[in-house]
């Protein structure tokens, strides 16, 4: 309960609200003392927060159309088509971690590729709200799809750099190739050994660890991967995908 | 791969540039959409009912009516729509299918009409969900069921030439077929009634003799009861003979209940007959007079009703046991404690607790004879809870016994236990099918060939080579045998491929390759030889399709792509063709270096070896054209002109 000393703040903010809202005391008084004791009654209001924000995630309405073609690079029409596709497997507008891996995991039946959809779904919530909206959907593939090679680069070394620190560490880069392996599953030619995704890690940092330093940063990483030309072939692999 | 999810490929492909930087291979071309105008709505009529969805849409099932040029043959130009003379409520359900990748049964749709829809358009039924397969299947089963009965029922009144056998059989089984065999029903029902009633008159006390006390009328008039017993026992072997006479099965018929009651109901007077008037085995022979009484289960095949009780009984089998197992314990626990509970009274009644278990369970059934009660307060505390307890032990099974009767009465759910084996059965192998069906169609397309085709890399002095012709075809095929989007699909999986530098492989070539361990290289002789073994079917009869496969793939691919891969093995022939022993390949094993035992390991050699192929051999390497009829064309080696790649990193 209130102690002397609140009281006399009360008293004052009490005059103070009055002053501007020309209300009489007792009305005032009442209909505070009727909130309070609503909020000591009623359980813990701070799930009004979470409910508020469960509301809006269970539906999410996209910005206008308008707004995400000035965003991204998609003509009205493309955005259409991937709106509908995107509605259509999440009708709640906002696809969860789960749902994610769900949904590329069909994608790849024979492997388990749960480990790289949760990397990529990392890499898409670029606010790190757990969820991916169909904005963050829909720039992620705007870079994808209709960037520049630079911005392309940006976005595998974002992927690569699990813990978004600026360098890519050999252990960051064994995560993903062990990963990616892993989408391969068991029953491949030749049979995946233990080693292998070491191997592929120690390669790729011969290849781009310039200064020997034990890290990749991202300029080692765009510049090596300018200079390799298979790279950047197939960089301009998926520009026809939409 | 689920239509719904068939939207996302596009993220799947582009979220694919995260492994170019990490790959050391380049990557295959993707597949080109050809026609790449934009998506279109088409109306499709059915009925005057007028459907409208994308073209996409459809395109997504390209084995079905509507999503393959089949629906051409629907088209009005008129109108410019599609028109289906169908039922548009059906109609909805098959639509839904295209748009979620599901397909539901409506309830109150005819499980026949609904059949003729789905085969109308291309649908086979066992993708129907899981949400409404069961349905499905329990209304197909009763139908099938119906028909069958209808069927038999038929059969019955049109069979003009049977046997006299068979005749005799059927009008045991069916009475009302014929009047002889009607008039026989009733006959035989009759002796059966007068049987049972002589055995019960017989006991009754009929007169008095002047100096003793009342005696049966089976003993008073022995004569006219022999009579009738004989009588009845008369018809009854003759009418077990005759049967035994008809039955299709001799041996079945005998081990059949039925038989065994009629059996077991005439043996006894057979028995008398035999035995003579001895006094000592007499009083054996009273008590199998004591089965005589089984006469009266032969009115069960007199009677429906009882052959359901009968039926239940069997089928509630569990129900009963559990019944007498706690009937048992609590008999035991009661009477032990009524024993001791009594033992202190005089003149108890309660001398053992065996002698507690009759009391037990006449409180328990709630009987009460009264020819045993407890004396004291303790007894009569814990026989007051027995009787209560009684009652709850007894009412808890029988109801359920009650309810199996009435089900089985209702309906025949004979092989519950059988069918629900079966759809779970049904169900895990087609969820198998459809996760394989996925894997399976990539490795499909893989061996025919068709990724082989996308590689980006091609040097150009080799696409001289390329006859025209070849790529023609070559490109045909790939329209018919894939869609769009499982090129697209295939075209993401090859790109793993090369990103880890390993490849996907069938679950049996995986256990095969993991058991052996040479890798040897393999010419593209073997396509012809694949192809012979089509036609001729020689002795290797496990010889699929599916293996001839992988040898024309690598054959169509040396010779119409000639990659110039240094990178990867690409020998994929290799351990399918394992278990190869035909003896055409024996036969060119002179010419060529023709063992076909390609074993996987991680050995790599960095050979190339160059094979010819004469060019006649591309149409046969195509997946679905028939392989020709000219086996004996063993190409000869012209050097130089196709290379098999074999080399590795």
């Amino acid at each position: 309960m209130s102690v002397p000393v609140k009281r006399t703040q009360w008293d004052e903010d009490l005059s103070q609200f009055r002053k501007d809202h020309g209300l009489s005391k007792k009305v005032l008084l009442n209909c505070c003392l009727v909130r309070r004791i609503i909020s000591w009654a009623s359980p813990k209001q701070k799930d009004s927060v979470e409910d508020e924000l469960e509301l809006s995630a269970a539906r999410h309405r996209p910005e206008a159309l308008e707004q995400l073609e000035a965003q991204t690079r998609f003509s009205r029409k493309e955005l259409q088509i991937l709106y509908r596709g995107f509605k259509n497997e999440c009708p709640s507008g906002v696809v969860n971690e789960d749902t994610f891996k769900e949904i590329y995991s069909q994608f790849f039946p024979q492997g388990d590729a749960s480990t790289y959809a949760h990397f990529l779904f990392d890499a898409f919530d670029t606010d790190h709200n757990g969820s991916v909206s169909f904005e963050d959907f829909v720039m992620g593939l705007s870079i994808l799809l209709r960037g520049t090679v630079q911005e392309k680069l940006n976005w595998a070394f974002n992927l690569y750099d699990i813990n978004k620190d600026g360098y890519i560490t050999k252990e960051e880069m064994l995560d993903i190739i062990k990963s990616i392996y892993d989408m391969m599953g068991k029953c491949t030619y030749p049979t995946l050994k233990e080693e292998t995704p070491r191997q592929h890690v120690e390669i790729f940092f011969q290849k781009m660890d310039k200064n020997r330093d034990g890290v990749v940063t991202i300029d080692e990483f765009i510049d090596c991967c300018q200079n390799d030309e298979n790279i950047m072939k197939s960089m301009q692999l998926f520009e026809n995908v939409i | 791969m689920a239509a719904g999810v068939a939207a996302w490929l596009p993220f799947a492909r582009a979220a694919a540039i995260g492994w170019m930087p990490v790959a050391n291979l380049p990557m295959p071309i993707a597949p080109t959409n050809k026609n790449k105008h934009q998506d279109e709505l088409i109306i499709l009529n059915v009925s005057g009912r007028r459907f409208q969805t994308w073209r996409n849409t459809l395109d997504r099932y390209p084995d079905t009516l509507l999503g393959s040029s089949e629906k051409e043959f629907f088209f009005n130009e008129e109108t410019r729509e599609y028109f289906f003379d169908r039922d548009p409520d059906v109609f909805r359900s098959i639509l839904n299918f295209y748009r979620t990748g599901k397909l539901h049964y409506p309830r109150y749709e005819c499980i026949s009409a609904y059949d003729e829809e789905l085969a109308f358009f291309g649908i086979i039924p066992e993708i129907i969900s899981d949400c409404c397969y069961e349905e499905y299947k329990d209304r197909k089963r009763e139908n099938a069921e119906r028909l069958m009965d209808d069927l038999e029922d038929n059969k019955d009144s049109k069979l003009p030439n049977m046997t006299f056998r068979e005749t005799m059989w059927r009008a045991f089984e069916n009475p009302h077929t014929s009047t002889m065999a009607l008039v026989f029903y009733y006959v035989t029902g009759f002796f059966i009634a007068i049987s049972v009633i002589t055995n019960v008159v017989e006991t009754v006390p009929c007169g008095y003799m002047p100096n003793q006390r009342d005696i049966p009328c089976g003993e008073r008039y022995t004569e006219a009861f022999f009579c009738m017993d004989t009588a009845c026992v008369m018809i009854f072997t003759v009418e077990y003979l005759m049967r035994l006479f008809a039955a299709p099965s001799r041996y079945r018929f005998m081990r059949s209940v039925m038989s065994i009651i009629d059996v077991v109901a005439i043996l006894p007077y057979y028995i008398g007959l035999v035995m003579t008037n001895n006094e000592d085995v007499s009083g054996a022979f009273v008590t199998l007079r004591v089965f005589r009484v089984f006469r009266i289960f032969k009115f069960s095949r007199h009677s429906q009703g009882l052959r359901i009780l009968g039926y239940t009984l069997k089928s509630c089998a569990s129900e009963l046991g559990f019944l007498l197992f706690s009937l048992t314990m609590a008999i035991i626990i009661f009477a032990t404690v009524m024993f001791y509970a009594e033992k202190g009274s005089s003149s108890s009644k309660f001398t053992s607790i065996p002698a507690s278990f009759w009391y037990t369970i006449v409180t328990m059934t709630t009987l009460g004879y009264g020819d045993m009660v407890p004396k004291t307060i303790a007894g009569k505390i814990f026989g007051s809870i027995c009787s209560l307890s009684g009652v709850l032990v007894i009412a808890l099974p029988v109801p359920v016994i009650v309810s199996n009767f009435s089900r089985i009465y209702h309906q025949n759910q004979r092989a519950d236990k059988r069918r629900a084996q079966k759809v779970q059965k049904a169900r895990l192998s087609r969820m198998r099918i459809s996760k394989s069906g996925s894997s399976s169609a990539f490795l499909h397309s893989k061996r025919n060939g068709l990724n082989q085709s996308l590689e980006l890399t091609q040097l150009p002095y080799y696409k001289m080579k390329l006859s025209p012709q070849g790529s023609l075809e070559e490109d045909q095929q790939l329209k018919k045998t894939t869609s769009l989007l499982e090129s697209q699909h295939h075209h993401l999986l090859h790109c793993l491929e090369k990103t880890t530098n390993h490849e996907f492989v069938d679950e049996r070539l995986y256990e095969q390759g993991y058991m052996q361990t040479a890798l040897q290289n393999f010419p593209s002789q073997s396509p012809s030889l694949s192809s012979e073994e089509g036609i001729t079917g020689t002795c290797c009869s496990r010889r699929t399709k599916k293996s001839m496969q992988p040898l024309s793939a690598t054959h169509t691919h040396s010779h119409t792509h000639n990659l110039q891969e240094l990178s990867a093995l690409h020998i994929q022939c290799g351990e399918r063709q394992a278990l190869n022993t035909s003896r055409s390949s024996l036969n060119l094993m002179s010419d060529e270096s023709g063992s076909l035992n390609c074993k996987s390991s991680g050995l790599v050699t960095t050979a190339i070896i160059t094979i010819p192929t004469p060019p006649s051999n591309n149409s046969r390497a195509s997946p679905d054209a028939p392989p020709p009829p000219n086996p004996d064309a063993p190409p000869l080696p012209n050097p130089g002109n196709d290379v098999v790649k074999i080399s590795a990193l």
